[in-house]
């Protein structure tokens, strides 16, 4: 079986992100990038099912700007085998990106799509479900363990209400939670060999798809700064403050 | 082969996420139980840390100098007891066989170093050879197709878990100082060969030295590394490479301690604001700033003119001599700016402290490297070449 791993690049996880001054998004230039987390949770799993002999070849993807092989690259030093970059300069919503993905499944024929469940940019949550729409295949999101049986994939989703297990039917998609595993690190070896592994460059239009954006942000603020709180002798004047701010 | 500027980035940006991930959070544990954990050993052989300096035709990574610097400033954020584990290996434990070592020995070793299956210790210092590494007694006796080794080898990093080490001994009794050395491979198990209890150290804990006694050890001539003879010579161009690699862990270590400077007098208030604000403070962590950016530059500057092939015995010991006493005085401001607070022995500053003070005494004592420095000056002066 193919899996095909959609990776994304992101503003690094330990980066403080900032707002650009006109509020049309965060400020960008010359901050860190790395992989999204839980697309690299994706990877990881992909690997360990390659190790386990359920997989044989794991195809990455990243939809972004040339930079966006680098991304590539660090999944090929984890343990993926080839990739392909559809390289775009403009931003791509969801949709557009399920739609590459869908063309890009046609083409490539996996059994699996392995995505994370959102990338830490935008949090939009949605490429994995819209792609397993569009595809009409059965989808388990939120992965917190997937199980292999035959044909049926047996995937534990972490919901509100505590844990349930679907069984798919592949071809499935499959969105990882950030419980699912611990990705590795790459090892060094493996950093230099990846350079030698292949990666295709692409374009939106080569899938035919319009990655005009259908919608507008209106605006991106920074989250209310947080007051330094108070502190109280006991229990008494603890109520007291409460009753004078009119909270209980 | 020189890595290009991605593959490089990515390795760099790999060995910061293992230091920041698994090995800071362990140091206080790893100085505590004054062992460093298993799991940790593994994830550094996975990662590939044991083989850096070695050639990609032997399994390692095969890293330029340069590279291998970039590396060691990242592990120079942690205690320096992580970098300890593979640093011999890295080092002075295996450069011989690299530098000097025949085509035999090179395939029998070198793979096994550079995934870790074999850790490496360098034996050359003795009860009474430190600083004059000439004057090593420890005997080696020709006998046959063998040499027989006696004598007493003290100080050595890492013999506890060694499996392997490179070994001065005198083959000439009659030649002393320098001229009468070879250089050895000996194996852990050989009869005769025993490793003493590890030492009480001052910092480092995690890392152990200890004697290593040869009572009579039988040493097959296959693994005399270079002529005889050419003992001390091996031991020179082992210690001038490792002297970049000491400097860079010098710097990396200034790195973090001006990070836990900067991020406690920037939290700290006295007299109604931020200690950092306060501006005697605050000349203490910008003279360290200065000073181990300095360093960092002496030590780029150094290993591109190693991987250049140029003549660096001068640079490589104005180089350690300049970072080891830097990270000395940095770690000395961390702990003023930290107060008595950096005085307690669970502040990450107050390890630092103890840690760096080896090095300035292992792999030549400034001392040493200000007498290297004065000797290849007056000899460049004599031969007439500008200073």
């Amino acid at each position: 079986m193919k899996v095909l791993v959609p990776v994304k690049r992101v503003i690094d996880y330990n980066v403080r992100p900032r707002v650009k001054a006109d509020q049309t998004g965060v400020d960008l230039a010359n901050v860190k990038m790395a992989m999204n987390p839980f697309c690299e949770i994706a990877v990881e799993e992909a690997v360990r099912m390659k190790e386990k002999g359920i997989v044989e070849e794991i195809i990455l993807v990243s939809i972004g700007p040339q930079q966006a092989q680098e991304t590539i690259r660090v999944g090929l030093a984890m343990g993926g085998d080839r990739g392909i970059l559809v390289k775009t300069d403009d931003t791509v919503e969801p949709l557009a990106v399920a739609k590459i993905l869908k063309a890009i499944v046609e083409a490539e024929g996996p059994g699996l799509v392995i995505t994370g469940k959102q990338a830490i940019d935008d949090d939009a949550n949605q490429t994995g479900q819209m792609l397993a729409a569009l595809l009409d295949w059965p989808q388990g999101a939120f992965a917190s363990a997937v199980e292999k049986d035959g044909d049926t994939l047996k995937v534990t989703r972490e919901v509100d209400g505590g844990l349930q297990t679907v069984a798919l039917q592949t071809p499935a998609v499959v969105t990882t939670d950030l419980r699912l595993n611990e990705p590795r690190f790459a090892s060094l070896p493996n950093i230099m060999k990846a350079k030698k592994k292949p990666i295709e460059e692409k374009t939106p239009a080569d899938y035919g798809v319009d990655t005009a954006n259908r919608l507008s942000v209106v605006k991106v603020t920074e989250p209310p700064k947080r007051e330094a709180g108070e502190k109280v002798e006991d229990v008494d004047a603890l109520i007291a403050k409460l009753k004078a701010a009119g909270a209980i | 082969m020189a890595l290009d500027l991605d593959t490089r980035a990515q390795l760099i940006d790999t060995v910061r996420r293992f230091v920041e991930d698994v090995c800071i959070p362990l140091e206080e544990t790893v100085s505590q139980t004054n062992s460093m954990p298993d799991d940790v050993v593994a994830q550094m052989k996975e990662l590939g840390l044991f083989g850096i300096s070695i050639s990609e035709d032997y399994g390692g990574l095969g890293l330029t100098m340069e590279e291998e610097a970039l590396v060691v400033f990242e592990l120079g954020r942690t205690s320096p007891a992580f970098r300890s584990t593979f640093g011999t290996n890295v080092g002075i434990g295996s450069q011989a066989l690299v530098m000097f070592g025949n085509e035999d020995q090179k395939t029998e070793w070198l793979p096994k170093i550079a995934t870790g299956e074999v850790v490496t210790s360098f034996a050359l210092t003795e009860p009474e050879a430190g600083s004059d590494a000439g004057s090593v007694r420890t005997k080696a006796v020709r006998d046959g197709n063998h040499y027989v080794l006696t004598g007493a080898k003290r100080y050595i990093t890492n013999a506890d878990k060694a499996d392997l080490f490179t070994v001065m001994a005198r083959t000439d009794p009659d030649t002393p100082g320098p001229k009468g050395l070879s250089a050895f491979i000996v194996e852990r198990n050989s009869e005769g060969l025993s490793v003493g209890k590890p030492e009480k150290k001052m910092g480092q804990q995690g890392a152990n030295v200890c004697d290593v006694n040869f009572d009579g050890v039988r040493v097959p001539i296959t693994n005399r590394i270079g002529e005889e003879g050419e003992g001390f010579k091996v031991a020179m161009s082992v210690l001038d490479r490792g002297r970049f690699h000491i400097s860079a862990l010098s710097c990396g270590i200034a790195q973090r301690l001006i990070e836990e400077m900067v991020s406690y007098a920037s939290e700290r208030k006295q007299f109604g604001k931020p200690i950092i604000e306060h501006q005697l403070v605050t000349a203490l962590i910008a003279d360290s700033y200065a000073e181990a950016h300095a360093g960092r530059a002496m030590v780029m500057d150094g290993a591109q003119r190693f991987d250049r092939h140029e003549g660096v015995t001068l640079l490589a010991a104005a180089t350690k001599m300049f970072c080891t006493e830097m990270v000395g005085r940095v770690a000395d401001r961390a702990v003023q700016v930290h107060g008595g607070a950096g005085y307690i022995a669970d502040c990450a500053v107050e390890r630092f402290y103890r840690d760096v003070r080896i090095l300035r005494l292992y792999e030549g004592t400034t001392q040493i490297q200000q007498m290297i420095v004065g000797r290849e000056l007056h000899r460049k002066a004599k031969a007439g070449e500008p200073v």
